[in-house]
């Protein structure tokens, strides 16, 4: 029988979360990495085995971790994500100059064929490589030189480049998306980067339709259907059919459209989920009401999805890499909040139940189905 | 032979106990000793001191014979006690809440 492996980063450790296909009972390991903050955890499609953490911490910077049982046992790896050549300036808050700097690592995104080869996207924002299982870590320079970086500015929570999409049907094709420049696209495994931003509009920029600069938070991409690609911008539910070529607002009769995480069904391409969240200077539910909105047409058409989600008095934020699913039929739909909650449907969104709810602020929630 | 105390997070990380030592190679300073401590323990690299520049992480102090040293120069000697074993240099995470 197939099991389900869930991998939450929280504020001050991971935890590992297991469970047989049913997705009934639930067994909870950690905290490993104790006190730390694991912003991501990701397991190799290629040996489920292989897992990669980002451990960071305001005192003691980043600390990066590979696990070759699955979770049991842990070694550290590389930590030095050294910018390739001059490193140039993006803007601060206010639009001045501000110097590139590293502060920590928010995504990793293993490759698809090779355990040892897996992708990491860092705030201030670049993309990194490793080919030799974590040891070792180079920049993919091209994006952060293409020529838009000194246009590029820090949201909120820091100048981070938080989602890596790579194309299941062209290995030379990755997508990526940054807090606040939008999101880009290479066609040839990183060597050259284009912003794909066309359609987007953001009215907290001077030039709210500009080639870069808006405050994508998530992107999303059904691996049946890959040109296909849906987007949480900060305010927005975006749509591309065109692999990010252009984009068409999606957010339809959703009652608020800020939010950070999108996911898509594992088999049904147009099926997708999102977390509204009341607004950007209030980071919590609509009216204390914590729902996953579902669209079975793409976007547009919206169903707000809450049996087992409390209908009052909630007041969490579910963060953008804290949504995930797992590939089982019906599909598992997995999201984590800054309560500590993580909630789970093992019917594709119809209802949920909390598989653990006491556990540090969750910055991130991935899901490996196992064999 | 130089007595070092690491905070509990970096003790962990380095699987180590309270106090470690370590022989820094010539004078003893600052320098001498994060070299040696990250020679001996290279899972420390970039935690204490970053990665390039080797400047002290700004959440990060030392400490030694009751005196803060976080903004001596790291080329400067440490107190005698610390050289001759007598006194640890203690590494300590900012008080900063979290």
């Amino acid at each position: 029988m197939s099991r389900v492996r869930v991998l939450a980063g929280t504020r001050k450790g991971a935890f590992i979360l297991t469970s047989d296909g049913k997705r009934k009972k639930w067994d909870i390991t950690g905290p490993h990495f104790a006190g730390w903050e694991i912003y991501h955890m990701k397991g190799s499609p290629a040996d489920p085995d292989r897992i990669y953490a980002s451990q960071t911490s305001g005192w003691f910077g980043q600390v990066m971790q590979r696990s070759s049982d699955g979770g049991k046992s842990w070694e550290t790896v590389g930590n030095k994500f050294a910018y390739e050549g001059t490193t140039g300036t993006h803007q601060w808050y206010d639009g001045t100059p501000h110097p590139w700097e590293f502060k920590r690592v928010w995504h990793l995104e293993p490759s698809l064929k090779d355990p040892d080869t897996v992708y990491a996207g860092i705030e201030d924002a670049a993309i990194f490589k490793s080919t030799d299982g974590g040891k070792e870590w180079a920049e993919l320079p091209g994006l952060r030189g293409h020529g838009t970086g000194p246009k590029w500015q820090p949201g909120a929570g820091g100048m981070c480049l938080h989602t890596i999409l790579l194309d299941p049907k062209d290995p030379k094709r990755i997508f990526v998306a940054i807090s606040a420049a939008g999101a880009f696209r290479t066609d040839d495994g990183g060597k050259s980067w284009k912003p794909i931003n066309k359609g987007l509009y953001s009215k907290y920029i001077p030039e709210p339709t500009a080639e870069v600069g808006h405050c994508v938070h998530r992107i999303a991409q059904p691996k049946s259907k890959p040109k296909t690609l849906y987007m949480q911008k900060h305010w927005d539910v975006m749509r591309s059919d065109d692999a990010g070529d252009s984009w068409t607002e999606v957010s339809g009769n959703l009652p608020t459209d800020f939010g950070f995480v999108i996911d898509v069904h594992a088999h049904e391409p147009e099926t997708i989920y999102v977390v509204p969240i009341k607004s950007d200077s209030e980071h919590y539910p609509l009216d204390g009401k914590l729902q996953v909105f579902r669209s079975k047409t793409g976007g547009n058409e919206w169903q707000a999805l809450k049996k087992g989600l409390p209908q009052k008095n909630c007041y969490v934020n579910v963060l953008r890499d804290a949504m995930a699913v797992d590939s089982l039929d019906k599909c598992g739909i997995y999201f984590g909040t800054t309560g500590g909650q993580i909630y789970a449907s093992a019917d594709a969104g119809d209802e949920w139940s909390a598989i653990a709810r006491d556990l540090p602020a969750v910055l991130s929630v991935e899901v490996q189905t196992l064999k | 032979m130089v007595r070092v105390v690491l905070p509990q997070h970096l003790r962990t990380l380095a699987r180590v106990g309270d106090e470690v030592t370590v022989t820094p190679i010539g004078a003893i300073t600052q320098k001498t000793v994060l070299d040696a401590l990250e020679a001996t323990y290279p899972v420390l690299q970039g935690t204490i001191r970053d990665h390039g520049s080797f400047k002290r992480r700004p959440f990060v102090r030392f400490f030694a014979c009751e005196r803060d040293l976080s903004h001596e120069s790291p080329d400067v000697p440490l107190p005698e006690a610390v050289a001759r074993g007598e006194e640890p240099l203690l590494v300590v995470g900012a008080i900063a809440g979290g």
